[in-house]
Formats: structure tokens, C-alpha cells, sequence
């Protein structure tokens, strides 16, 4: 195998791209990765990790002003917002650097440079200065570019007045007040972030709630701790007009009933979705079927040309880190001919949301679950009656759990609270191993921990809860 | 080169057999036609011999494990002059596999010749099934918990099922699609052969109504007060085909008396004719007339010598009658194919035969799968009359009661006769009542008339 001739080429190296290389190689496939950016994509540079470097500043800014609840005596609270800024970036380098060296371990060279499809499994490389670099043949390519914020017309980022997720990680100043446009993931997470802060935040959602992927009561009690650190949420609006001042933006918000509303804010993060990295790549060349703004792929990541995958957020949601990289394992294990693959189930995607409080969820939502079909059993437990939430001082919060109630099996779970984020992988496995109510009961759950509210609303589920 | 000994394929549709018994061990030479194993099917049990000879090197499925996928390796044999290291060149080498062992793939074909296995009936092996059937075969089953509910409430068997979770697993899918696909139980799998001629499974079997849960009934019972007796191969088919039967056949039953007068007389005087010893000896029973008269009277009511099917009924041309015989923990039903045109010699020859090797459960598939009708007699049993239940793809089953002297009225006048009660159980989906009292009294022709099977 020549330097420029491999099994497979992965263009781009976030979590699906440098994971599904990595998967290749432990395959014993020889395996390229073309990067135009830097190693790790979105999610380890201006997504997952960075922010959550911001939201553990924030975090510990929010206890330190609880200090006196437990005992201690703090005063003189401030922040440097470039302090703040800079251990965040310097995070996201650490772990580009990790990636990097992951590569090398698994001798798999990388190209920095833009790829583009020349047809013919030949993938033609242009370096950062704009000069040919190299061609690249492979027998199958994995289009793993990401996607980027969308935009709309009258919604177009500036990078100085109406940021991005890109601007809104790398402040230059604090704003006074901030509006947020979109109340998923990414935009709740910088809602919380500055507010927590202290920045007058106000959240606009086209939607009838906030966070409307998750289940309608977590979103409601997400909704209510928010306005209860002071956010301000409007739900069913949109933004009509973003005019752009000196050093303020003059927003005009229209309301499900027609009215007409105007703020004026320091600055505007637009957060409405994201789109797929498609253009510039040669895939309409290619004849690969592009379908609003994402390849389309069959369940395999296979697209309507042989020989060329694509995975990760470009081919569609959920926008996950963990989706991608799990994609990226499937595509190349199919192609390698791994026996037992079986597709992505969409299903066992788990979300996570870091706001304060956090939310995380997997499988189906209550009303998902009664639309699909099922006949349910839910159960529920509050933070306020576990023993570990009261000494952390973390008493919001609530595990909610579906099941079927024909056949046990666990169809969701919603989660909101203190460290949710880190519990909700045990139901993940529960799924994954399809277990039933009643060996989620025979689970022992240490005590005194968080996750004891699991097992608890698993019982509530069956009328067999303790703890209330 | 050390030869894999493969698992073998007792019949065409065998996909997984329980090796019952070694009869070698390592270390132990063996010459071609020695017998080295048993394998037990749904009912059979077979003998394997060695087609090589060789010393057993090693044994990789120990004695007892269920569910052996055909193909498999299951013993090594070393060729003379070759020593123990020569394993080193063989993957089957590794110790017996735990049952979790990922699915046996052709992709590592065990030599580029593999050995004929001691396969009894080479020539109908099936092409080697890659489908993993890794389930439970060292009699522990990996199933989800969600699967293991799943078949439960849709009351199928989880042996059956192929798993496709990692290691064989049966996951919630495996099982919703074996329940869209109406998966036969093992027996009606079995079935799907008969003669050479292959018939479409069932695939419209009827939702099965669960039974009364374990739970349920054990908990009616004072613990301590029964003990529990494991089922068997047998058993399970027995339940499984028996409750198929009866809840997707519509049965109705037909009753008539029979004189036996004329052909206890005739049975007499043809035993008498038997030679005293030699190859030739005979010794026709009441039954083996019995056989023949059915097979006469499904000739002459074609029309109920049938068998359904979604796509349309069978009508067969021989008279291939299965005969219930009981054995040690169950029954076998061997078929006597073309019986209409066999002497009552030959029958009864064939049937000494088949009910002997039935007892000691050694009948291969082929001898009691098939056949369109059967015959049941308790009349050696005292039993008067019953009705039976008919064994499937079958569309009658005939139940024989005892002959005995009654008291019956010919011409206003009351005179003794030895009689005996027959009863047809009818598929009504084949044979309705009109069609099933044509057979039964042509039966009845032959029986009380027996020169007349002679035409």
C-alpha cells in the first residue's frame, strides 16, 4: 500500500471522523484522516468540551454564592472573563493534542488540508495554502465534515453584535444583557452560562416549550427553574428583526398571537438548529443525494454512490458527539465485514443537556410512547427525597421513568437534576440490554447516591416506591 | 492433518441435534463404522460412526449438550502418525466452547477438505446454515430479559429462536420477528417434508392462547408435595404438537362398530400358512389388517386420503399410514408407506420391525415423518371406544377399540358377534362429515369382508 492509496479515507477529524479511523485501523485497515481545521472537529474545540470548561466556571461561581449554606465564608466574588475564556481553549487544546497523538498511535496519517471527491475513489487534497497537496485514493470514503449553526435570512450572525455558539464561546466582554434564540441544547447551555453569570438573558422559542425534544414535564420543570434564576422565556415567538445599533442590538419578537414585542439587547446568540458541512466536498459531482441540508444514508451510513459513507451530524440528527462516533464504529465494522453489526438505533441515543439544572434523557418521552402505541406505566421521583441530593444541596430536580406496561420493557427515561448527565448511561445499558422492570428492581444501587432515585422511580413505576 | 469430526445431519431439515452420549473418549483409537457418538433429534436417537479411522484427539462438545448446530466441529481425530501438536495447526483445537461462542461463520472454513463427518445420510445434509444457532447450546439460553418476556406472553419457544445480539443473543427483535413470521413450533418444522416433497410451513398458525403460567400452577401446589420431572426431547414435542393440533385442526369424530368375525377367521387361517421358521415367517395381528383396510379405503375414497395446506389441499396417491406406537416416556408414530399395495406380510413384517427400533428409539426421520392418516389402538388395553387426536400434516387419525363378543341383533334376532368400535377423528378442513363416513365405511367394508382387500 503506497502512502497515498488506503482502504478507507475518512474526511474530517471530529468524534465521528478520527473515531471511525481509529475503529479501521484496530481492523487492520489502512486508513487516512483529512482534517481542514483541527483534529477533535467541533466537539472538542468549539462544542461539547469547551463549553463545558465554561459551565464548570459557572458552576462554581453559582456555589461559591451558596458558600455561607454550607459553612463557609467567601466574599469578594468576581470573575475575568478571559481567564474564564482562556482555560476553556486551553482544555479544547489539550484534548485536539490527545487526538492527535491518537492518530499516531494508531499510525494513521493525517492530511491538513480540504478534500474534495474527484471521482473514482480519488480524493484530492488542498492545503491551508491553497496549493494541491496531495490525491488520495481510497476503495471507501467516509464523509464525517459536521455541520455548522444555521442561519436565516433575517437572522444572519455578524461574529460582534449577534453571535454563534463560535462567538458566544470566545466573549471579549461580558454582556449586560443577552437574547437567545432557540431553546435546544446549545442554546440553553449559553443561556444558563451567562446567566448564572449574571447577564439579563432572555430566551426565544418558536416552540410551545423550552428544550422541545425532551419529555413536556421536564421541559416544564426546566422552564420553571429557569425563571427562577431569573431567565426570561418566551416560549411560541420568533424573532421578526434583529437592527443592529453601535454596541446594541433592537430585536423585534412576534408572538404566537400576532403581537408584536421590542427588546433591546447588548448581544444576540443564535442557536436555531445547525446544518450540515456539504458544500465544496465534489458530492453533487458525485451524484450523492443531498436532502435539506444533510447526505442522505441509508442505514448502513451508505449513500446512493457505492464506496462513499457518511456519518455524524452531516448526515443528519441527532446532532450528537456520541451518535457520530458510534456511526463512524458501525460504518467501517459493515465495510470491514464485522459479523453481528447491527444499525444505530436512534432510540439509544442518549441527550444531555448542561444547564443548571442539567437534563438528560434516552428512548421514548411519555407522550412519544402513548402515541406510538403503548399502553404506560410511569414512574417518578424528586431529588427532594434522596439523601445524597439534600447533602449536596442539590433538592431539584426529578427522575422520571416509562415503561410498557404489557411487556416491562424500559421505553424512556427523563431526567433533570443535579449530575444527571452522568446517571443516565445506567438506563442506557438498561436498554442496550433490554432489561425489564423487574431486573432493574433486583439492581442494587449503592447507597447513599444519586442513582438511587433510579432504582426508586423504577419502583414508583410499579407502585412499589420507598422513599415517598 | 487432524480431521474435524462434524456434527451431522439426521434428516434434511435437522438444524441442531443434542449430542447425547460419546462413546469414545479422548485417546481412543477408532476404525471407520465404529460407532463414536449418539446424537439425539426431536425424537430420533442416532448413531455416529467414525468414516476415518484415527485416534479421538479431542473432544469439543461434551456429552449432553443441547443444541449443536449441524456442521459443527465436535470431536478432532488424528491421523496415524500424527501427534497431538498437529492440533496446534487446527482452530477447532480450543476446548469445548462456552455456549455464549460467537456464531461458528463460514468465513474460516475448518480445512479446505473437511472431513465427511460420520453422517449417516450424507447425501441430504443440508448446505451449512451460517445462521448463528449458537442458543443455548451448552443448555444455558442467552436471551434479553425483554426477549425472554416477550416470548412468553407470545407463547413461543425461545430454542427456536435464532439470535442476532451479540454472541447469539436472542434480542426483542429476534423474537417480535419470529412472532410476525408465525414461527412453527419445533415438531411442525420437522413436518415439512414428507416423501421427498416439500411442503410450505405453517405460517398462519392461529395466535397462540398462553397457557397457564408456570407461576399460576406451581402456586396451587404445597411445595414439597410433587417432584418435579424434567421434560424431555420427546415430551416437549409431544406438547408442543398436540396443542398445534388441537387448536388449529377443527376436529369432529365419527363412530362405527365393526365385525370382526370374518377376519379373526381369515387371520387364522393365514397365520396357519406361515412357514415355521425362516425368513419367510409371518405372524399377521389384528392390527396389521387394520393398517391394510385403512390404506384399501383411502384408495377408494381418494378424496380423504388428503392433507391441508394454506395453498391448497394435497391429495397423495399412496396410502402411507402411521401407526401409534407407545414407548418408555412417549410415543412414535412410524409410517407404513404404499401400504395399500403390500402384502399383509409385509406389513406386518415392517411393523414388527419399526415398532421395535421405535421402543429402543432408534427410527430416523424419514421413518415417521409424513404419512396422511394414522391409526391409534388402545384394544389391547381394554379400551372400549376414545376419540384421538389427529397427528399433524395427517386430515384422520383412526382410534381402535377392543374387540369383544357383544350381543348384536341380525334379522330381529339377537346373536353373539366379536365387534369393535372404531372412531375417526376428521380434519374438517380436508374431510368433511359426509366424506369422513365414506371412509370409515369402506373401512368397515374391508374389515368385516377382509377377501375383499384382496381386489
Amino acid at each position: 500500500m503506497s502512502d497515498t492509496s488506503f482502504d478507507i479515507a475518512v474526511i474530517g477529524g471530529g468524534p465521528g471522523g478520527y473515531v471511525a479511523a481509529i475503529r479501521a485501523a484496530q481492523l487492520g485497515l489502512s486508513v487516512c484522516v483529512i482534517e481542514r481545521e483541527h483534529m477533535g472537529g467541533i466537539c472538542l474545540n468549539w462544542g461539547c468540551i469547551p463549553t463545558k470548561a465554561l459551565l464548570r466556571t459557572s458552576e462554581i461561581f453559582h456555589l461559591m454564592h451558596r458558600a455561607d449554606e454550607f459553612g463557609l465564608s467567601v466574599s469578594d466574588i468576581r470573575f475575568d472573563i478571559q481567564k474564564v475564556v482562556k482555560r476553556s481553549r486551553k482544555v479544547s487544546a489539550k484534548l485536539s493534542g490527545g487526538v492527535a497523538y491518537l492518530m499516531k498511535k494508531n499510525k494513521i496519517p493525517v492530511f491538513d488540508g480540504t478534500a474534495r471527491l474527484k471521482g473514482n475513489g480519488v480524493v484530492a487534497i488542498t492545503g491551508k495554502d491553497g496549493a494541491a497537496l496531495a490525491d488520495v485514493q481510497a476503495k471507501h470514503i467516509i464523509v464525517a465534515t459536521g455541520a455548522r449553526a444555521r442561519t436565516l435570512p433575517n437572522l444572519e450572525p455578524d461574529g460582534k453584535l449577534v453571535w454563534t455558539y463560535k462567538e458566544a464561546m470566545v466573549p471579549d466582554m461580558m454582556p449586560k444583557s443577552l437574547l437567545v434564540v432557540g431553546s435546544g441544547a446549545i442554546g440553553i447551555e449559553f443561556a444558563s452560562f451567562y446567566r448564572t453569570l449574571g447577564a439579563d438573558v432572555t430566551v426565544v422559542e418558536i416552540m410551545d416549550r423550552v428544550l422541545p425534544v425532551e419529555d413536556e414535564e421536564i421541559s416544564g420543570l426546566a422552564q420553571k427553574a429557569f425563571e427562577k434564576q431569573g431567565m426570561k422565556i418566551l416560549t411560541g415567538t420568533s424573532v421578526e428583526q434583529l437592527e443592529k445599533g453601535e454596541n446594541a442590538v433592537a430585536v423585534t419578537l412576534k408572538k404566537g398571537d400576532g403581537a408584536s414585542e421590542t427588546l433591546t439587547v447588548d448581544r444576540v446568540i443564535l442557536a436555531i438548529g445547525i446544518t450540515g458541512n456539504v458544500e465544496d466536498i465534489g458530492l453533487e459531482e458525485a451524484g450523492v443525494n443531498i436532502d435539506r441540508g444533510h447526505i442522505a444514508i441509508d442505514e448502513w451510513s451508505r449513500t446512493d454512490v457505492e464506496g462513499i459513507y457518511a456519518i455524524g451530524d452531516v448526515a443528519g440528527p441527532p446532532w450528537l458527539a456520541h451518535k457520530a462516533s458510534h456511526e463512524g464504529v458501525l460504518c467501517v465494522e459493515k465495510i470491514a465485514g464485522v459479523e453481528g453489526v447491527h444499525p444505530l438505533n436512534t432510540s439509544n441515543v442518549p441527550g444531555c443537556t448542561y444547564c443548571a439544572p442539567q437534563v438528560a434523557s434516552v428512548g421514548l418521552t411519555e407522550k412519544n410512547a402513548i402515541e406510538a402505541g403503548h399502553e404506560v406505566k410511569v414512574g417518578r421521583f424528586p431529588y427532594q427525597a434522596n439523601g445524597k441530593a439534600i447533602a449536596l444541596g442539590e433538592t431539584d430536580g426529578l427522575i422520571k421513568t416509562v415503561f410498557d406496561a404489557k411487556t416491562g420493557e424500559l421505553l424512556g427515561a427523563h431526567m433533570i437534576g443535579a449530575e444527571v448527565t452522568e446517571l443516565i448511561q445506567g438506563y442506557g445499558i438498561a436498554r442496550t440490554l433490554e432489561t425489564t422492570e423487574a431486573d432493574l428492581m433486583h439492581t442494587i444501587f449503592p447507597h447513599p447516591t444519586l442513582s438511587e432515585m433510579m432504582h426508586e422511580s423504577v419502583l414508583d413505576a410499579y407502585g412499589r416506591v420507598m422513599h415517598i | 492433518m487432524p480431521i474435524e469430526i462434524l456434527m451431522p445431519a439426521l434428516s434434511p431439515t435437522m438444524e441442531d441435534g443434542k449430542l447425547a452420549k460419546w462413546m469414545v473418549k479422548e485417546g481412543d483409537t477408532v476404525q471407520s463404522g465404529d460407532v463414536i457418538a449418539e446424537i439425539e433429534t426431536d425424537k430420533a436417537t442416532m448413531e455416529v460412526e467414525a468414516v476415518d479411522e484415527g485416534v479421538i484427539a479431542k473432544i469439543l462438545i461434551g456429552e449432553g449438550t443441547e443444541h449443536v448446530a449441524v456442521n459443527k466441529p465436535i470431536a478432532v481425530l488424528l491421523e496415524e502418525g500424527e501427534d497431538a501438536s498437529a492440533l496446534e495447526s487446527t482452530g477447532s483445537a480450543s476446548p469445548a466452547p462456552p455456549a455464549a461462542e460467537p456464531p461458528a461463520a463460514p468465513s474460516t472454513p475448518p480445512s479446505p477438505d473437511p472431513a465427511p463427518a460420520a453422517a449417516p445420510q450424507a447425501e441430504t445434509r443440508p448446505a451449512p446454515e451460517p445462521a448463528p444457532k449458537s442458543n443455548g447450546q451448552a443448555g444455558r439460553m442467552f436471551a434479553s430479559p425483554l426477549a425472554r418476556r416477550l416470548a412468553q406472553q407470545g407463547n413461543i419457544d425461545l430454542a427456536q429462536i435464532t439470535g442476532t445480539g451479540p454472541h447469539g443473543r436472542v434480542v426483542k427483535h429476534d423474537v417480535e420477528e419470529a412472532l410476525k413470521s408465525g414461527v412453527a413450533p419445533a415438531a411442525a418444522a420437522a413436518e415439512a417434508t414428507s416423501g421427498g416433497q416439500v411442503m410450505p410451513a405453517r405460517t398462519s398458525s392461529t395466535t397462540a392462547v398462553p397457557a397457564m403460567p408456570d407461576e399460576e400452577i406451581l402456586a396451587l401446589y404445597e411445595s414439597g408435595s410433587y417432584e418435579v420431572v424434567p421434560h424431555d426431547n420427546m415430551r416437549r414435542i409431544i406438547a408442543e404438537r398436540l396443542t398445534m393440533a388441537k387448536s388449529t385442526i377443527p376436529h369432529f369424530y365419527l363412530s362405527l362398530d365393526c365385525r370382526l368375525d370374518a377376519l379373526l377367521a381369515a387371520r387364522q387361517r393365514l397365520n396357519a400358512m406361515s412357514p415355521a421358521e425362516g425368513p419367510n415367517v409371518f405372524k399377521i395381528s389384528v392390527n396389521d389388517m387394520i393398517i391394510k383396510a385403512l390404506a384399501m379405503a383411502l384408495q377408494k375414497v381418494p378424496h380423504a386420503n388428503a392433507t391441508w395446506t394454506d395453498q391448497g389441499i394435497l391429495r397423495h396417491r399412496s396410502s402411507d399410514v402411521g401407526v401409534a406406537v407407545a414407548i418408555d416416556g412417549g410415543l412414535f408414530t412410524p409410517v407404513i408407506r404404499h401400504a395399500e399395495v403390500k402384502s399383509l406380510s409385509e406389513i406386518s413384517n415392517e411393523m414388527k420391525d419399526l415398532a421395535g427400533r421405535a421402543r429402543k428409539r432408534r427410527l430416523a426421520p424419514h421413518e415417521y415423518q409424513g404419512g396422511t392418516t394414522s391409526i391409534s389402538n388402545l384394544g389391547m388395553m381394554g379400551i372400549k371406544s376414545f376419540d384421538a387426536v389427529i397427528n399433524p400434516p395427517h386430515s384422520s387419525i383412526l382410534a381402535v377399540g377392543a374387540g369383544e363378543k357383544r350381543p348384536v341383533i341380525n334379522n330381529d334376532s339377537i346373536e353373539i358377534a366379536t365387534m369393535m368400535t372404531c372412531t375417526l377423528s376428521c380434519d374438517h378442513r380436508v374431510v368433511d362429515g359426509a366424506l369422513g363416513a365414506e371412509l370409515l365405511d369402506a373401512f368397515k367394508g374391508f374389515i368385516e369382508e377382509p377377501v375383499t382387500m384382496l381386489v
